[in-house]
């Protein structure tokens, strides 16, 4: 069986604890999480995980087994990518050479429908909302430029209605 | 009321009737509850022995054990006894004290975070914040421990939550969003499972611990005798099918019994109860997939497919289950359909009995444990320590009544049959309880033989004695070309005389004869009793399936 990306979104009891307890399953059941973003849902008695990972369909059975079998997790699913809105935000800081590296950020920016911020004469900063494939795919176009930093919230999904 | 007042109010909700624990600064609230309240506090030398105890109770009464033990070093001394509890899927309620809320985080004396470090080997743990949490935490965590697929849960009670008044609620209902303990199982899927059973060629029953847990004797009993199936069990399952049942093979695995490995390693089609195929009962989790057409019924949806691809699933409580099946099967006659398979595994059986070599010796391990068998009522409960005497006791010591043999078959963890047949006498005081031990690890929580003579609870040890740590030093012999590292105990110290320091009863065993007086002695004791036998250093445990390789590779005694 061949190692895919997956989607995992966790409804959980909103209390101290339990994003510890979801992090130590994965660590002691030799999972991997590729990114984790957490927060509170719509009901604050909730918080939402979405976790990424990667395994072959019989690991990520068990990973949702057993995150299913936690006392404090309500609903456990695999989402269908194809049938989910999931993004990532990514902050780069892009050094700038000269006036023209400037512009040409400024363009790629434009072109992924990314905000500029913190516009300096030798970087400046671009606020990327996207899918991680868009985002790896601006990050090696930013490459050239060269990237001084990134910081990155992990993925958030939601299934579409109906599906 | 006080958090510790409601604590054991709570307790006795439940029908706690003792606690095995030992006090300390953190939990002395709790403790001076036992002054005005009627559950029996029984106390040990050392933590984990109270664990143990609780586990061991829990295991036979199939309710919870209690253990309490203070903050700090009394609550990770407790720690193994919880992973124990955990592998074995065995009910426990531990109970710590933890240092009051306004010190947690700030390196208090005797302070350990008890919750993040025993996460992992716990079915649920509870830390209460306020007095008026305590009576909904032990509600919910004796329901925890005790439904589903049971386990230990722990509750860690900062001191000033013990102290602290508040007005106390006791709720019969409540509801844990995230818990459905038990699924009904599947009638389509049982269906399926008889008809793949009908339609195999060589199928075989492997029942697991999850046949005892869930008391599904007389279910396992009456498919196995509908189907006309040989059954084998996993070692945790062993004694879930009387032994003396012409169906029985015995246990599989790393040390099973040779007939059984060799009837699974024929088998095309295995119906598994309650089990998690751990690789010391499968050998290899490839071979053993590819081969076999499985059908898997257990309580926890979990094991389905993590060890093992399954073809059929049957999630839910395994009595329930097999229950199921029984009523599918009412008016099934299998006929001759499995008279030639039968056939086999009857003359495998009687091969093996008649040709498996056994020590030479007058004092050697099948003898002594045929022996104690011999002396043994049927209802006596055994438990084991690990280690040689532990596989020996698997291959020799057939157990008659189900339900009756217990060992730390997950988790491997030596030190605990003395204590939990501690536990076991509490829960079944009518019955003789007797701790099958090796010298190695007897040493590790002997000191309950305090007690077991004050609190006055007979049990009988019987020591394998070797002087060595028998199984470290047989791997050693075989894998690692007779280079002995660290096994060698010495003549120390005297089994006798340590026993007669605690004031239990100590006793020799050089002869088949004195053996026989010794365990009539020890039976009719009305304090423990050790008996010490000294057997071959150099006796090994066979047949052995060395790690990673299939069942039918056996080392076989030359």
């Amino acid at each position: 069986m061949t190692a895919k990306w997956s989607i995992l979104s966790i409804l959980a009891e909103n209390k101290p604890g339990i994003l510890f307890k979801v992090t130590h399953l994965f660590r002691s059941r030799n999972f991997n999480i590729e990114s984790i973003s957490v927060g509170v849902t719509e009901n604050p008695e909730y918080s939402r995980m979405t976790i990424t990972t990667v395994g072959d369909e019989r690991q990520v059975a068990q990973i949702v087994k057993q995150l299913d079998k936690m006392i404090d997790t309500v609903e456990v699913r695999q989402l269908d990518e194809h049938k989910t809105v999931y993004r990532e935000l990514c902050i780069f800081k892009i050094r700038l050479g000269d006036a023209e590296d400037s512009m040409e950020v400024n363009k790629l920016a434009g072109a992924y429908g990314a905000k500029v911020h913190d516009v300096r004469r030798d970087s400046m900063m671009v606020e990327l909302t996207a899918t991680p494939d868009q985002i790896r795919a601006f990050e090696e176009l930013a490459g050239r430029f060269g990237i001084l930093e990134v910081a990155r919230t992990g993925v958030a999904a939601l299934q579409r209605s109906g599906s | 009321m006080t958090g510790a007042r409601a604590l054991m109010a709570a307790m006795e909700k439940e029908g706690v009737r003792q606690v095995f624990g030992l006090p300390g600064g953190a939990n002395l609230p709790m403790y001076d509850e036992f002054s005005r309240c009627d559950i029996r506090h029984i106390l040990v030398r050392h933590e984990q022995s109270a664990a143990h105890m609780a586990d061991g109770f829990g295991r036979v009464s199939r309710k919870p054990g209690v253990c309490f033990a203070t903050s700090g070093p009394g609550a990770t001394n407790i720690l193994t006894g919880i992973a124990t509890a955990q592998a074995d899927s065995a009910p426990m309620v531990a109970v710590t004290g933890q240092v009051p809320v306004a010190m947690i985080g700030r390196d208090a004396f005797q302070e350990s975070d008890i919750i993040g470090m025993a996460n992992p080997v716990v079915k649920y743990a509870f830390q209460p914040r306020t007095p008026s949490e305590v009576p909904g935490s032990v509600r919910k965590g004796f329901y925890i421990a005790e439904t589903g697929r049971p386990g230990p849960v722990l509750i860690d009670i900062p001191k000033d939550v013990q102290q602290d008044e508040a007005d106390m609620e006791f709720p019969d209902e409540f509801s844990i969003r995230g818990y459905h303990p038990w699924s009904d199982p599947d009638v389509a899927a049982v269906e399926r499972a008889i008809s793949t059973l009908l339609h195999a060629q060589r199928p075989i029953i492997l029942a697991g611990g999850g046949a005892i847990i869930s008391s599904a004797f007389a279910e396992l009993q009456a498919v196995a005798e509908a189907l006309m199936l040989p059954v084998v069990t996993t070692f945790k399952g062993k004694g879930s099918f009387p032994e003396n049942h012409p169906l029985s093979l015995g246990p599989i695995g790393m040390h099973g019994h040779a007939e059984a490995n060799k009837m699974m390693a024929e088998a095309d089609c295995v119906l598994a109860i309650g089990t998690r195929f751990s690789d010391r009962s499968v050998g290899t989790f490839e071979e053993f997939e590819r081969r076999l057409k499985i059908i898997h019924m257990d309580v926890d949806p979990a094991e389905i497919g993590k060890n093992q691809t399954t073809q059929i699933a049957v999630v839910g409580d395994v009595r329930a289950s097999l229950r199921i099946m029984v009523r599918l099967l009412s008016g099934t006659d299998v006929g001759e359909r499995r008279t030639p398979w039968l056939e086999h595994a009857k003359e495998t059986k009687s091969y093996w009995k008649e040709n498996l070599k056994t020590h030479p010796g007058e004092m050697g391990a099948a003898k002594i444990l045929r022996k104690l068998r011999q002396l043994l009522p049927a209802d006596s409960v055994v438990t084991t320590e690990v280690g040689q005497h532990q596989m020996w006791a698997s291959l020799f010591y057939d157990v008659i009544q189900p339900g009756t043999f217990f060992s730390s078959t997950g988790l491997g963890t030596m030190g605990w049959g003395f204590p939990a047949a501690i536990g076991a006498k509490v829960a079944r005081p009518g019955v003789p309880v007797v701790d099958i031990a090796g010298d190695g690890s007897f040493n590790m929580t002997e000191n309950s033989l305090a007690t077991a003579v004050l609190e006055d609870i007979p049990v009988i040890v019987l020591i394998m004695n070797n002087y060595s740590l028998g199984m470290v030093a047989q791997w050693q012999r075989t894998f690692y070309d007779r280079r002995m590292v660290g096994v060698d105990q010495g003549r120390c110290p005297d089994y006798v005389k340590l026993a007669e320091s605690y004031g239990a009863l100590g006793l020799r065993a050089q002869s088949m004869d004195e053996l026989e007086r010794a365990i009539k002695e020890a039976l009719s004791s009305e304090v423990a009793a050790v008996i010490d036998v000294p057997i071959d250093p150099e006796e090994d445990v066979l047949p052995f399936v060395a790690p990673g390789t299939p069942l039918k590779e056996m080392i076989l005694p030359s």
